[in-house]
């Protein structure tokens, strides 16, 4: 088969190229090319060999599978669906007897990719204009939109505070290990390397090859409240969780309503939208009630022994509003406290100057935590980096140096 | 020295042999990494008996128990092997003396296995008059990752490379038991190369069993109070559960006291043996532990 006998396909090829890039796959014009070549001699008997071939092609990581999926099948499969997706962002009309079906996030963001400029679409959904927006970004909007809290935010900011946090990285301090590499300067000798370049001078001179420690990051386990009370921000919460999930490993993250939900498995999904999709089917009390205590005592029992190994860090994201009682709040928080390395907590409402720890559920926090900082706007999760990287003595090291200047 | 069992009946009998009550999943498992060749994982809360398993196999089976105990930070030096630097050094100096310039000689004597010290598992791979030895790899969730990684690679063929010596490979694989306390979880590609199996609180038919077996001199009354009371205990919403071992340290410890019974007294002065946290300790001494006596010895003796 020559490129003469395939028609149009290299076209269609090519525009199939063009959707993918929109929709945000990393497709470049000699991945077109190669498309078009590994088509010919592929061929093109059926639909299922045009896709792996395609496949093949395109994708690179595991999590642009979702994306491609839906683009094939839009795109290559059937008209109507096309149809459909694009009755999907013109404006409904009240006679419409047929409710839209409920579409995945991935493929809203196709179909934005695909029809672009269809009106009607709000400007939310357009990622092309987005990008336009984040290109012309003037520094004061950015500045505004850092000050600028989750709360009031409209649906565009929120997009683009989105796109922030995926691009923030937090850096922990790094922590010592009991593990050593080849360091020119290192403090101690490294008597293997030493040994093996003596011999290799015949044994007449030795010098001295030395090693260090290797630093690491604790482990780090997030513990972020979504209930009722903190809806307006949990959503943004999320999105942090999955870019910190994602920056590195050793993290956990659980979120917390009435009941406590382990969702380390579903924000490691690189794909954001899907790693979130994941966690709202298993997670069962969004903006319910919040028991804050019975959640504590969860995972003190049945997690804390398996995620706070090796001195881990834990940040606790929650307004401290409790309700139910609070009485053994304060014991499990102790306990918390005393099982890991360092506790952060980070409270929405601080972001009010005159905020005080009033609730029976934050006047029983407040003892245990390391840190007390707030999480409102961009400006403060940048902020967070800040604390997190900052060099702090362990608690029971702090204790032992007292007791040395004491003796 | 006796041979590995043939049937999972035979394990059973094994492992009763060597005083370790077991139920037929843990026989079955074992039965199946012995005759298959597999590491086996066990997981399971602090003293339930999972080092107890590598203790009886290599005693019933009269193998050579290696054991590593893992921490964090541990390296290829400590675990697998190191050379003796020393030796070494003064090998070198007694070569220079002796005017030997041959580099090429000093290489090959300075690296030979006079100067290797071997750890645990270079150990395991050694041969071995009575068979192939059993290898404890006790506590793996204390270390790190890296290392985790490293054991892939020797669970994988069975062999070390030493890059100034050669490639040790175990003739017979040893007997590998690896034990976890879940402070976090192993990696699932090792866990995929193991066959895994979680062992629980017994029941209290095989906790009397084993106490039996363990503590012969305590009363049979007693050992009947003392597994009831602790089979109520657990269903107690306590930070740490108390585990057999637990049990069995209690009991010796009223054998020693020479009770007979146990009584609200004795269980109070005495809980510390069986409960290792304050808040639990000062959750259960007193009221409630009179009530959950008072119910164990009501159960015993509609039982009777």
């Amino acid at each position: 088969m020559t490129m003469a006998d395939t028609g149009r396909l290299p076209d269609n090829i090519m525009h199939f190229a063009r959707v993918l890039r929109a929709a945000g796959l990393p497709v470049g014009p000699g991945q077109v090319i190669e498309a078009v070549r590994a088509v010919e001699v592929a061929g093109i008997g059926s639909r299922d060999d045009l896709y792996w071939t395609l496949h093949a092609v395109f994708v690179n990581r595991r999590d642009q599978r979702e994306l491609f999926d839906q683009a094939f099948h839009i795109f290559w499969r059937n008209p109507r669906i096309l149809e459909r997706a694009m009755s999907m962002l013109l404006p409904t009309f009240g006679a419409e007897n047929e409710a839209p079906p409920p579409a995945r996030e991935a493929n809203r963001r196709l179909a934005d990719a695909m029809f672009p400029k269809e009106p009607g679409a709000t400007a939310e959904q357009k990622p092309e204009e987005e990008t336009l927006l984040d290109a012309a970004f003037s520094f004061s909007a950015q500045e505004e939109l850092k000050t600028r809290d989750f709360e009031s935010m409209s649906a565009e900011e929120v997009e683009q505070a989105k796109k922030a946090i995926a691009a923030m990285r937090l850096p922990i301090v790094d922590v010592k290990t009991r593990r050593f590499k080849a360091d020119a300067r290192g403090r101690r000798v490294d008597m293997r390397a030493t040994i093996r370049a003596s011999l290799r001078s015949g044994g007449s001179i030795i010098p001295l090859r030395r090693r260090s420690r290797v630093c690491r990051h604790p482990p780090l386990v997030v513990l972020c409240d979504i209930s009722g009370s903190m809806s307006r921000y949990s959503r943004m919460f999320l999105h942090f969780m999955h870019a910190v999930t994602n920056d590195r490993d050793r993290v956990s993250t659980f979120v917390f309503g009435t009941r406590l939900t382990n969702v380390t498995r579903y924000l490691r999904q690189k794909d954001v939208d899907v790693a979130l999709g994941d966690v709202s089917e298993s997670v069962q009390d969004w903006s319910g009630g919040t028991r804050i205590s019975r959640c504590m005592h969860d995972f003190n029992t049945r997690w804390s022994r398996r995620v706070l190994g090796q001195g881990a860090m834990v940040i606790l994201i929650t307004d401290g509003l409790d309700r139910e009682g609070t009485e053994n709040l304060g014991f499990e928080m102790e306990r918390l406290h005393k099982s890991c390395r360092r506790m952060l907590w980070l409270n929405p409402l601080l972001r009010y100057e005159k905020y005080e720890a009033k609730a029976a559920g934050a006047r029983q926090i407040l003892p245990h935590v390391d840190e007390f900082r707030s999480i409102h706007n961009l400006e403060s999760i940048a902020d967070l980096t800040g604390s997190l990287s900052r060099d702090w003595p362990r608690t029971e090291e702090a204790t032992a140096t007292t007791w040395g200047a004491v003796a | 020295m006796r041979d590995l069992p043939a049937s999972i009946d035979a394990t059973l009998s094994l492992l009763q042999d060597g005083n370790y009550v077991s139920d037929r999943a843990l026989a079955t498992t074992l039965f199946l990494s012995l005759k298959l060749g597999r590491p086996l994982f066990l997981e399971g809360d602090a003293g339930v008996g999972k080092t107890e398993i590598a203790n009886v196999l290599s005693q019933t089976l009269g193998r050579r128990l290696v054991r590593l105990q893992c921490y964090e930070g541990l390296d290829v030096a400590s675990a697998v092997y190191e050379w003796n630097y020393p030796a070494q050094m003064i090998e070198i100096r007694l070569a220079e003396a002796e005017g030997v310039h041959d580099r090429k000689q000093l290489g090959t004597d300075i690296f030979s296995e006079r100067f290797l010290i071997k750890r645990p598992l270079l150990q395991a791979l050694e041969p071995d008059a009575s068979g192939p030895p059993v290898l404890l790899i006790d506590e793996l969730d204390r270390t790190d990752e890296p290392f985790e990684a490293y054991l892939l690679e020797l669970l994988a063929d069975f062999q070390v490379t030493i890059p100034e010596f050669e490639t040790v490979k175990a003739k017979e694989p040893p007997i590998v038991i690896i034990t976890s306390n879940r402070t976090r979880e192993i990696h699932d590609a090792l866990k995929r190369r193991c066959y895994y199996h979680w062992i629980g609180y017994p029941d209290a038919e095989r906790e009397l069993a084993i106490l039996n077996l363990k503590v012969p001199g305590a009363a049979e009354r007693l050992s009947r109070e003392i597994v009831a009371f602790v089979q109520s205990l657990r269903e107690q919403d306590l930070f740490k559960l108390p585990g057999i071992a637990e049990t069995i340290d209690w009991a010796s410890a009223l054998v020693q006291l020479d009770k007979l019974a146990l009584d609200p007294e004795t269980v109070n002065d005495t809980l510390g043996v069986l409960l290792k946290y304050q808040d639990d300790i000062a959750k259960i001494q007193g009221s409630e532990a009179a009530k959950l006596l008072d119910q164990v010895n009501s159960e015993l003796a509609t039982a009777r």
